[in-house]
């Protein structure tokens, strides 16, 4: 038995039942890594002691009968954006080089109290900005399906590693699709919880008003399983909200009869990929003959949506990033005077995109724009929230597309900008919108790449999108679909 | 052309809360550097602002005593530039939607009382400090600082003249050390001061172009640099020059303000809303249990002091100017209840004694050369006719560099009043036989020479005769004896 292939919830059965030990779980997925990352490239760090260390006390805790948690045990990866004590943590970019954190983030810590082993850091577009982790400081990662393609971005390296059984499961970040893009392109799920759910204290800051950390997984269940044992209310994150977390993945059964489904027309009316369109519309049938009631729906400001969000995001990170100053932490440019210092260290210190992306958010913050830029998208940011609100007066969930297209060759558009921008159409407004959403394999392309879904809910109600994946994965056979074993 | 100057405020008061504004790091001054840094001073990747309850409630506390309207929402915006004491490359701080605003602070120039407004008050993190060590030709960043809660209290350009200036800044000071909120210390940075100054014509409406003065880090340093600005902008208009707005720095040693930064060259801070921070909300109920809370503040407790202990205005006004010089006279109040002696007191030597230690330029004395307890102990010593007022300047004396009690100085130094009749008897007849001489001129009419009777019995007695029964039994005896 390949125990690397085993879903989280499966593992732990065994895990807990005693077949398998979590020393024998972890060396299955490091020896996948051994086989596969040479061609992969999913981890920027691996950390094999430190690994088999918590293995070793995961299983004691076992032993013991120390510990229930669902993670109890489990090997899984982490973006690198999450700070890890000990663990170098690079967000990769330059800027931070060998940066080694003091603490863990909120999420790592609460993965760690449940027994998870963290077998080592996943590579990202560098500050999560970009949908194909072509923007790594270090190197591109490949799709498990096709070493020729991109992973998704910017958890590129969580969901390839997942994809490619080198982790049971991963946590991601996601500001305009990073979970879930990645998810649809490597064919396994990604879930965004409702901003406010899930604590951003530990998480290297892109755009702060939409970052939020969330699990990349096998299959709905586990992801159900992962978000309860991260979400929850954080004192260090002020934006992290004071609400119960229910027991999700207890929560999963019950099917869609008569629940109402939405589907927005513009999202269907956009240029999409031909079997794209057809897998989703196919799953949507699929909802449709569960007993679900499909309504048309329309959100009128989606066309704004990619807009506003380079400009939101663009000036949160063009703030965020103004620490990496080379004054505290990672390199320092030798210069004549303070001004040099900072030129040279930044302009060494982050790739083209990052740069892009500072210079559109600081003009946009500018003195004499700001009201054309800033104050104008966040206006109509609110404009997309109610066209949300509008929609969920008429549906308790929202089925779209995960992406207009499958996985691009790498690249393909590593030229063009606008056209990357435009990868994350149908993901961006849930992000500004601040809804959780959850996406899902629905099928596969003429050329055999993964087609995802993205099931979107009301704030806060992440059990309803989980009920509905989880019905259509009874249904269907998609998420069972493996990508090819790479260096067997 | 007569000139008038236009001058406003702006002020940086450090609270003193025990815990700085976004993290658990303790306020502590005078720790070695980077002692109280955490992660979150040093803006490390990944960490996020909490707010510090106890910072609001202060700010409100402030608004409150200064007759601000308090905002329900108020919202917390990055303010960006680079510097190495600036560890996240912006300073949290608010902006469009400040804590406070429309408050007046009302204030007393030779006696005309002058109502300044105040735009408003607001919430911000100090930057920490960047230290140039000459030896290793090299600069440091002590982060001890960063995140040390502050107000900035935004005065409008109601000021006049730097002697306003002076009046207005010492009032506010005098607020923020009865709210117990900051200690009001201009040397050591826990107040500090940065002023907007301009020019016009004499009865014009049109305001000059304003300056911006920094580095003023004394009473002193405001006063001489707004009259030094004054001069200079006047002579600028006055040789048909122009005033450019821009920022100057006062040079402490050579008394003058020099050009920092023009206009043109300053920082374009690009606020906005702090994404990691929601609005901050303030229900009614919590201003409500603030005001209740709100201690007496210099006015009202002025008032008091005339109408409960009958002082006059000017006695009232010193004793409640310093928040510690009030708590002194309430202490000793407590212990022995004369006004009007006590007052005295306290205004003449005790003042007297703290401005040769130079103790009046400390902000808050916590050493006093004499405590309330013993000065009480002292005056009521005079009330019970023990000893004499005289006599009282000795012993404030002795208890000046000693920590004696006044009636163990009395008995130390045996300055018990003599009261008791016989033995004034005795030494008042002594001094009359020997001064036969000026006994008859007082008898022939020379009323004067009472005086220097008195002097000599005194002198007899060491000062220690009760003047009172002196003067009674000489008396009799001068008039029975004729």
């Amino acid at each position: 038995m390949n125990l690397a292939a085993l879903t989280l919830h499966a593992a732990g059965e065994k895990l807990r039942a005693g077949e398998i030990t979590s020393v024998e779980l972890t060396e299955a997925v490091l020896q996948r890594i051994t086989a596969s990352d040479e061609q992969i490239h999913a981890y920027l760090t691996l950390d094999r002691e430190g690994a088999l260390d918590q293995a070793r006390r995961a299983d004691a805790r076992l032993r013991a009968k120390d510990g229930d948690s669902p993670l109890l045990g489990i090997p899984m990866a982490l973006k690198d954006n999450f700070l890890t004590q000990g663990l170098r943590t690079t967000a990769a970019s330059k800027v931070l080089g060998d940066f080694i954190p003091t603490f863990d983030a909120t999420t790592v810590q609460r993965i760690r109290a449940a027994g998870a082993v963290i077998v080592g850091k996943t590579n990202l577009d560098e500050f999560a900005m970009g949908s194909s982790v072509e923007n790594s400081a270090f190197f591109a990662t490949r799709n498990p399906w096709n070493l020729e393609r991109i992973p998704g971005g910017s958890s590129g390296g969580s969901a390839a590693a997942v994809a490619a059984d080198q982790a049971i499961a991963a946590l991601g970040t996601d500001t305009g699709g990073s979970i879930r893009q990645p998810a649809a392109c490597c064919g396994i799920v990604g879930l965004k919880p409702t901003y406010g759910r899930v604590s951003r204290y530990g998480i290297i800051a892109f755009a702060s008003s939409m970052d939020q950390v969330g699990p990349v997984a096998k299959d709905v269940r586990d992801a159900a399983l992962v978000l309860e044992t991260i979400a929850g209310h954080d004192p260090a994150d002020s934006t992290s909200v004071k609400r119960s977390v229910p027991p999700y993945s207890a929560e999963l059964l019950g099917g869609v009869k008569g629940l109402r489904v939405g589907i927005p027309n513009e999202y269907f009316a956009s240029r999409m990929q031909a079997d794209v369109e057809q897998a989703v519309r196919r799953a949507i049938r699929e909802l449709e003959n569960s007993g679900a009631l499909i309504e048309e729906i329309s959100l009128p400001h989606t066309d704004y949506a990619v807009a506003v969000y380079y400009i939101v995001a663009t000036a949160e990170a063009s703030s965020n990033l103004a620490r990496y100053d080379g004054m505290r932490y990672g390199g320092r440019a030798g210069a004549r005077d303070l001004t040099e210092t900072y030129r040279i260290t930044r302009d060494a210190g982050f790739g083209a995109e990052v740069k892009r992306r500072i210079m559109l958010g600081t003009y946009a913050l500018s003195a004499g724009y700001y009201d054309a830029y800033y104050l104008k998208a966040q206006r109509v940011r609110t404009l997309i929230k109610r066209d949300f609100d509008e929609a969920f007066k008429r549906c308790a969930v929202i089925v779209t597309p995960t992406t207009a297209t499958t996985a691009f060759k790498i690249g393909e558009k590593t030229q063009e900008p606008l056209q990357m921008y435009l990868s994350d159409l149908y993901t961006i407004s849930i992000n500004l919108a601040g809804l959780p959403a959850l996406s899902l394999p629905c099928g596969f392309d003429s050329e055999g790449m993964p087609i995802g879904m993205q099931v979107i809910g009301q704030h806060w109600d992440e059990a309803t999108i989980l009920r509905v994946g989880h019905h259509y994965e009874q249904a269907t056979e998609w998420h069972k679909k493996k990508a090819p074993a790479i260096g067997n | 052309m007569k000139y008038e100057p236009v001058i406003g405020l702006e002020v940086h008061a450090q609270l003193l809360t025990e815990s700085k504004i976004f993290c658990g790091c303790s306020t502590k001054f005078g720790q070695k550097p980077n002692e109280n840094a955490c992660p979150i001073c040093a803006g490390f990747p990944g960490v996020l602002p909490v707010l510090n309850k106890r910072v609001i409630e202060f700010a409100i506390k402030a608004g409150l005593a200064t007759g601000c309207d308090i905002a329900r929402t108020s919202v917390l915006a990055r303010k960006h530039y680079f510097y190495p004491d600036l560890p996240k490359g912006y300073q949290i701080s608010q902006y469009e939607l400040p804590i406070c605003v429309n408050g007046y602070i009302d204030i007393d120039v030779d006696g005309a009382a002058k109502r300044v407004r105040l735009t408003r008050i607001h919430l911000e993190e100090d930057a920490g400090k960047n230290i140039h060590d000459a030896y290793s030709d090299s600069s440091l960043v002590d982060l001890n600082r960063a995140g040390v809660p502050l107000l900035e209290i935004v005065s409008e350009p109601d000021l006049r003249s730097p002697k306003e200036a002076g009046a207005y800044l010492k009032t506010l000071r005098a607020i923020v050390q009865y709210l117990d909120i900051c200690d009001g210390n201009m040397e050591e940075g826990s107040f500090r001061c940065d002023a907007n100054i301009s020019v016009r014509p004499q009865g014009s409406e049109r305001l000059g172009t304003k300056v911006e003065i920094k580095n003023l880090n004394s009473f002193r340093a405001v006063d001489r640099a707004l009259t030094f600005e004054i001069g200079r902008q006047i002579d600028t208009l006055s040789s048909a020059g122009k005033v450019f707005q821009e920022t100057r720095l006062w040079d402490e040693q050579r008394e003058e303000t020099r050009s920092m930064r023009s206009k043109e060259s300053a920082h374009d801070y690009r606020y906005f809303p702090d994404p990691d921070l929601l609005p901050l909300t303030i229900n009614d109920t919590w201003i409500a249990e603030i005001t209740a809370a709100l201690p007496e503040l210099a006015a009202s407790r002025k008032h008091r002091y005339m109408s409960e202990y009958g002082l006059p205005a000017y006695d009232a006004e010193l004793l409640t100017s310093r928040k510690d010089v009030a708590e002194y006279f309430e202490h000793a109040m407590q212990i022995h209840a004369n006004a009007k002696a006590l007052s005295n007191w306290i205004v003449g030597d005790l003042f007297r004694e703290l401005k040769e230690r130079q103790l009046d330029e400390q902000l808050y004395i916590k050493k006093w050369p004499v405590e309330p307890e013993r000065l009480a102990q002292m005056v009521q010593l005079i009330d019970q006719g023990k000893i004499s007022g005289k006599i009282a300047k000795t012993v404030f004396e002795s208890m000046l560099d000693s920590d004696q009690l006044p009636q163990q100085i009395v008995n130390d130094k045996g300055l018990e009043q003599v009261s008791d009749l016989s033995s004034i008897e005795v030494v008042i007849d002594q001094v009359l036989t020997a001064n036969v001489k000026q006994v008859e001129q007082y008898r022939s009419g020379n009323e004067k020479v009472f005086g220097f009777i008195v002097g000599q019995i005194m002198k007899a007695t060491q000062g220690k005769a009760n003047p009172q029964k002196v003067n009674e039994v000489l008396r009799a005896k001068l008039k029975s004896q004729a």
